[in-house]
């Protein structure tokens, strides 16, 4: 391999008393690169994203940072040590305008805010981005789904996080404002960044993932790139070549 | 050099001249962005009406007793406004002030403690009320609402019992804490002196912005829109003080409460503490995912909404020269959380400033002078209030539905 992986897991698992959410679980993060979690509801995806987030500890199996072994026992030490989060309802404050949603909790200056250098660095993240917002003083209830969508993965970049991971981001998104988004996400792996998105639309996932991984009752259930067809991707998602998913397609075919 | 950073999205309209701003105003106004709009009509309606009821009202000496009168609930409408802002209430204000102001009257003249050990001790009574109502509220869960208003029971029957059977205490008249409160106004030197102030701060803190703006390759703001709000401002100023010192002058209480007025201002708005107390209560989930300490912002709110009630019941009671079983009951607790909403803090969190409290507390003693003057009872202006207030909380409510509906939250 040609570069070491900036996050990876090995033989992760979690329970949740006597339910194994996540089973012996492989995964690489590496630099530059866009990573799918796919799987179907209860696949174990959310709690996956909870483990590398801080959220949950793992019950057994190591995850290495940049090689180091390391353990994250909360949020704040997961985003110290470069993992952003976006989660799926955003957590944006309405009230407050875009600069003060960006630097929300990681104000500069805290007892004279430097309003100028905030917003100057506002605009710049965002024209990086080639995102289109049009004022970063209106408040954040005026925007659209798409730039707010935009504004809660710039605010996951102002700390200068290795790895981002994205739960359900076009979820909610017209067709446009998902082209959008998923330009955007292509934009933030160029960067260098390693990108994990959660998604279960799977022309989202082909369009911008270079690895989908897939899971499926809290195990690894295989790799597989853009190139993989949608039927195998179901087959591997569901777990066999017979069910409901084929069963459809092959009625109207 | 290139555009600004803030003006390449040809988009977006730019209102950067005299009628822009105004158009900009027009458009906030128009989705629901009420501002100080609501309080400057009212307080014209009320000059004009009261005014031509009886032509007192405007002498020069009455508004000088108005302005004192505002200061003691204005200082308890200030910790309102901390509260609102994280989005809960505070019923128990008026109790917490009162039980303050029988706690200096019987400390100071009863036990013989030395005026100023009295006040620190009302104080810290205050802080501790609102760092209780905090830890119901964190760890218990307990809403504000309920917590408060038993809390206005408890700290009534306190007040009560302290002041034991006498049920009033009279302050030394000649004492500084209540000449402070009754007579002491600032010489004119002083207080036109005072109000040349703002204008020069609005001049300085508007240029080195300007200054910064440019470094940091943003618009900058015209230096002649700059120039012209500071000189209004300051000719308003200067014309109001020299109105009031054809009077007895402008009191020291109001200019200590237009100091805590500006300096809550400065914590709300220029401040990492300030943005997560606005954050808290436009969306708490929100606000502890980006990290911010939200039970701290809840206790630091109560904490300074129970202090600076207790500060604005000692100034009340040497403003009465007495402690008594009144102090803080009636209408104390209604006018202090009117004042906040009236003057534009929303009730529903995470909107509102400091300049509300003076605002809006300017109005209510507006109102409550006029009809003093009027001769009418109190079971009237009691009911005349009560529907002040109503307004003011339909007119907000209004307001913020239209700015959901406008995408301005």
């Amino acid at each position: 391999m040609a570069q070491q992986p900036i996050l990876s897991l090995r033989g992760v698992s979690k329970k949740f008393g006597a339910v194994s959410a996540l089973t012996d679980i492989e995964l690489d993060i590496n630099p530059g690169e866009v990573v799918a979690l796919v799987g179907d509801n209860g696949a174990g995806k959310s709690t996956l994203v909870k483990v590398l987030a801080g959220v949950h500890q793992p019950t057994s199996g190591v995850i290495r940072y940049e090689g180091r072994e390391v353990t994250m026992d909360s949020p704040a030490a997961a985003m110290k040590l470069g993992i952003a989060t976006v989660y799926q309802d955003l957590a944006l404050c309405e009230n407050l305008d875009v600069v003060a949603n960006l630097f929300l909790g990681h104000e500069l200056s805290p007892y004279a805010l430097d309003e100028e250098a905030m917003e100057a660095r506002s605009w710049t993240l965002l024209q990086e981005l080639a995102a289109r917002i049009p004022s970063v003083r209106e408040p954040i209830a005026s925007l659209s789904g798409g730039q707010r969508q935009t504004v809660a993965i710039a605010r996951s970049l102002i700390l200068n996080p290795r790895i981002i991971m994205l739960d359900e981001p076009t979820a909610a998104l017209g067709v446009a404002q998902t082209a959008e988004v998923l330009n955007l996400i292509e934009r933030v792996r160029d960067r260098g960044l390693g990108v994990i998105m959660i998604s279960h639309n799977m022309e989202d996932v082909r369009a911008v993932a270079d690895r989908i991984v897939v899971l499926r009752l809290g195990r690894n259930n295989g790799v597989f790139d853009q190139t993989t067809s949608h039927q195998d991707l179901v087959a591997a998602i569901t777990g066999a070549t017979d069910n409901a998913v084929t069963r459809r397609m092959e009625k109207h075919q | 050099m290139s555009a600004p950073l803030d003006r390449a999205d040809s988009r977006v309209r730019h209102d950067d001249s005299l009628t822009g701003a105004l158009r900009s105003f027009v458009d906030r106004v128009k989705s629901g962005d009420l501002g100080m709009l609501p309080v400057a009509v009212g307080l014209v309606v009320i000059s004009v009406v009261f005014s031509i009821l009886n032509p007192i009202f405007l002498v020069p000496n009455n508004l000088v007793n108005l302005l004192f009168d505002c200061a003691t609930v204005g200082i308890i409408s200030l910790g309102i406004v901390c509260v609102l802002l994280v989005g809960e209430i505070d019923l128990s204000v008026g109790s917490i002030s009162g039980f303050a102001s029988a706690m200096v009257g019987v400390f100071w003249v009863g036990q013989g403690w030395p005026v100023l050990l009295a006040i620190a001790a009302a104080l810290v009574m205050g802080g501790a009320v609102g760092w209780v109502y905090a830890q119901l509220f964190n760890r218990l869960g307990m809403p504000s609402f309920v917590s408060t208003l038993s809390g206005l029971l408890a700290l009534l029957g306190m007040q009560l019992y302290i002041l034991g059977p006498t049920g009033s205490i009279n302050l030394p008249y000649e004492s500084a804490l209540v000449s402070f409160g009754q007579t002491l106004v600032m010489p004119p030197a002083v207080s036109h002196g005072l109000g040349l102030l703002p204008g020069i701060v609005m001049l300085i803190a508007g240029q080195r912005r300007r200054l910064r703006r440019g470094k940091a390759n943003l618009s900058v703001p015209p230096l002649g829109g700059l120039v012209t709000k500071a000189a209004v401002l300051t000719a308003a100023l200067q014309g109001a003080i020299f109105y009031l010192n054809l009077g007895r002058g402008l009191p020291w209480m109001f200019g200590l409460f237009v100091l805590l007025v500006v300096c809550l201002n400065y914590g709300l708005t220029r401040t990492q503490w300030g943005r997560s107390v606005i954050a808290v209560g436009g969306n708490r989930e929100a606000a502890r995912r980006a990290g911010i300490n939200v039970r701290g912002i809840y206790t630091s709110a109560f904490v300074l909404c129970g202090t600076l009630s207790a500060l604005g019941g000692t100034l009340a009671a040497s403003r009465l020269a007495s402690s008594s079983q009144q102090a803080g009951t009636g209408d104390v607790n209604l006018n202090a959380i009117a004042a906040a909403v009236i003057g534009g803090t929303s009730l529903f969190g995470g909107r509102g400033s400091a300049w509300s409290a003076l605002l809006g507390i300017i109005v209510i003693q507006a109102i409550s002078s006029g009809l003093t003057l009027l001769n009418l009872s109190s079971s009237l202006r009691y009911m005349i209030t009560g529907a002040v207030l109503a307004i003011a909380v339909i007119v907000d409510s209004l307001a913020r539905r239209s700015r959901i509906s406008h995408g301005r939250g």
